[in-house]
């Protein structure tokens, strides 16, 4: 792997896109060398209620040479962009502690709150829903939609739409979805889930995206230049834009006291999506309400800087009530929210805000991409989550990981999330969720895996060694996560320092 | 069913939440360090983000509007400052226009609201806006800030009365961008292509 280089033209090219100087937004902040062509390798095998092989996604993943080098370089390069943002701000752990302190405050209350918004969003003039789970999600949607005979729905970013598998159902019944983030375009276009909750088509290189608009949209398949095949979407999307019928997005924050909900978007798709048809329905989680406008300060101070290392979206669009002659409706979605609720280790996972800060910075998922976890959320939030959906598939996931617990340092909301990684491994195992050869390394990791603390203690959790430790952990198979399935070796100066400096002050504690 | 899964959803929650009642925390407005003058903190947000300052030569902001538009194509006008002239092609904009109407656009003028010198944002409200879309479905955007209206962070936006009082307020930070293939930034993904911030006392 070569070293990141120093940034000379920074938005990865000359005399393209913005200038060459600014790294706003999802913008490069280092040179990116040509890549490609080569086949993309394609996400994890799903095999029906079978729980997902990542490693074997992982696998040919990086037998791509290509898309790794490019995949690990990009993240890597967002994960340090938000290291430089966040050293510009004094009161950043402050920052965490308060988005942290007013989550716990809000999801033990949020009765209380999911009611104080819908009266103020209902003062307002909003129409409030309630869907259980994705199936009543979808089928509410539908509903309003075809009560304004509504045919073609333009549409922003939304994970939640993905989770509730909107798309295809909508399709199925007669409604034309159009997604108009860029990535998430592309990704439509391939039929392909995203592969990151950010920057949804970061697993492809130009030549892929040049290939997937050749076949879909008739352009050259040998223009590969980044701004030509922005500028195709552009002229091709903004017809369909044009001509929608209802418009949909999904939501950041719901403030309990205003009734209102915040979108954040780098393109303006959420604007777009809401205000240029008359019907704007926005579907959100029951989890993403906070209290109050000061709250949402707090978030959107650190969402963009911990997702790009950008200070803020280009849009943050705030919509409390339609828009003059039109319509807005919300569907609050439940969909195995509330059961999360009630798991004492687990719960925590709730306080997630999206800004895929874990999935930069995971020397797992920068090298194996999001799409060979099988799921719709990757990378570490995505091994603490998806087995609330579904324990038996995705029963595996947790063991994607190398625990270095980098993604529970980014973490702009402090999920402890490797320890809940390991927590998942013992619930798993002893429900016998997993398989028989990982049992066996369930019990030779023996004291290590009882005490996450411990095991995170034993490696090196610099940003120089976290840099490497991708290659070590990879090619000396010396985690579950490739084939090897042994439990890494504890150094044992690391582990004897954290001996001398804890335990033997502490006592006898674990 | 939607009755019937509210009082699903209320219920779960009741029944699983933790038992534990931790205070909901004050957020400070982090501002002690805030410059007096927030100008030239805004100015180079703006800069970084994408966005840029229309200069306004011997301090007429309005001579400098003129300029900056004459002879660009369709422009639509949301403020005073600017009269709308079919001779110009300067349409003024007027609440009962289809939103889908402004897609021929070239430069859109619209006043806003407060600007936020932490990120270089600037608030557009629907009031100002007139239409919504004339704040994204034009080519480009000029958009013009009263310097008394800057406020030093993002916590102080969020205190700004508009916050409360408008139905659609976006915090537009200069243009539409998208990094979406191999990190290649590029200006006007699906909003406007550019932003020019006029200083222009309201
Ligand atoms: S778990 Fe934390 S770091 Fe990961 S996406 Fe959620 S908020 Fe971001």
């Amino acid at each position: 792997m070569s070293q990141q280089q120093k940034p000379d033209t920074p938005a990865g090219r000359t005399n393209e896109g913005a200038p060459a100087n600014l790294t706003h937004g999802a913008g490069a902040s280092v040179t990116m060398p040509a890549r490609g062509p080569e086949p993309q390798p394609r996400g994890a095998v799903i095999r029906g209620n079978h729980p997902i092989d990542q490693a074997e996604a992982a696998k040919r993943f990086m037998a791509a040479p290509e898309h790794l080098a490019m995949h690990d370089q990009r993240l890597w390069d967002l994960r340090q962009k938000r290291d430089r943002q966040k050293d510009q701000i004094e009161e950043w752990e402050e920052l965490r502690q308060l988005a942290s302190d007013i989550k716990t405050h809000t999801l033990t209350h949020l009765d209380t709150y999911l009611e104080m918004f819908e009266k103020n969003a209902k003062a307002n003039g909003v129409h409030v829903h309630w869907a259980k789970d994705a199936a009543e999600h979808n089928a509410i949607v539908l509903e309003i939609l075809r009560s304004k005979n509504a045919k073609r729905l333009i549409k922003s970013k939304s994970m939640l739409t993905e989770e509730c598998g909107f798309r295809e159902y909508a399709g199925e019944h007669g409604i034309e979805v159009v997604e108009t983030d860029l990535g998430e375009r592309i990704q439509q276009l391939d039929d392909e889930a995203p592969s990151h909750v950010v920057v949804p088509a970061v697993h492809k290189l130009r030549t892929d995206v040049a290939a997937v608009f050749a076949r879909t949209m008739g352009t050259d398949p040998n223009d590969c230049e980044v701004t030509h095949l922005a500028e195709e979407q552009r002229d091709h999307t903004r017809p369909l834009i044009l001509s929608a019928d209802a418009g949909m997005t999904g939501c950041n924050y719901a403030v309990a006291e205003t009734g209102s909900v915040v979108v954040c978007t780098n393109e303006g798709n959420a604007d777009l999506s809401a205000n240029t048809t008359g019907l704007h329905i926005v579907s959100a989680g029951i989890e993403k309400i906070i209290p109050k406008l000061e709250d949402a300060a707090v978030f959107v101070r650190m969402l963009s800087r911990s997702a790009l290392g950008s200070p803020i979206t280009q849009y943050t669009s705030h919509f409390r009530g339609p828009r003059k002659g039109g319509e807005m409706h919300i569907v609050f979605v439940d969909n195995g929210r509330t059961d999360r609720l009630g798991l004492e280790k687990f719960w925590t996972s709730l306080k997630c805000i999206r800004c895929g800060a874990c999935m930069n910075t995971c020397p797992v998922f920068r090298r194996s991409g999001g799409l060979s976890y099988g799921a719709t959320y990757a990378g570490p939030i995505g091994l603490i989550i998806d087995p609330t959906f579904n324990r038996h598939k995705y029963s595996t996931l947790p063991f994607s990981s190398t625990m270095n617990g980098s993604c529970t340092n980014v973490c702009p909301v402090k999920i402890n999330i490797h320890e809940q990684i390991a927590d998942w491994r013992r619930v798993l195992s002893e429900n016998h969720e997993i398989p028989a050869f990982k049992k066996s390394m369930m019990k030779a990791a023996g004291m290590l895996l009882a005490s996450p603390k411990l095991y995170r203690a034993s490696l090196p959790v610099a940003d120089s060694a976290l840099r490497h430790l991708p290659r070590f952990i990879v090619y000396n198979r010396m985690n579950t996560w490739t084939r090897g399935r042994e439990m890494p070796h504890v150094p044992k100066e690391t582990f004897h320092q954290w001996y001398k400096k804890n335990r033997g002050k502490k006592g006898k504690k674990s | 069913m939607s009755t019937e899964s509210r009082a699903a959803i209320f219920a779960a929650i009741r029944a699983n939440r933790p038992n534990i009642q931790p205070p909901l925390p004050d957020v400070p407005f982090f501002d002690t360090n805030a410059p007096a003058d927030l100008v030239p903190p805004f100015v180079e947000m703006l800069g970084k983000m994408g966005g840029s300052v229309l200069e306004a030569k011997d301090g007429d902001p309005i001579a400098a509007l003129r300029a900056a538009i004459t002879d660009k194509g369709i422009i639509a006008t949301c403020v005073p400052e600017l009269h709308g002239d079919p001779s110009l092609r300067i349409r003024a904009i007027r609440p009962d226009m289809a939103p889908t109407s402004l897609a021929d656009v070239e430069i859109g003028v619209v006043r806003a609201s407060f600007g936020v010198a932490e990120t270089g944002t600037v608030c557009l409200t629907d009031d100002e806006l007139i239409v919504n879309t004339s704040g994204f479905l034009p080519q480009h955007l000029i958009v013009l800030l009263d310097p008394k209206q800057i406020v030093a962070n993002l916590h102080h936006a969020y205190n700004r009365p508009e916050m409360r009082s408008h139905n659609y307020a976006v915090f537009q930070t200069g243009p539409s961008a998208t990094a979406d293939i191999e990190g290649v930034l590029i200006h006007g993904a699906q909003g406007v292509r550019s932003l020019r911030v006029l200083f222009c006392p309201a």
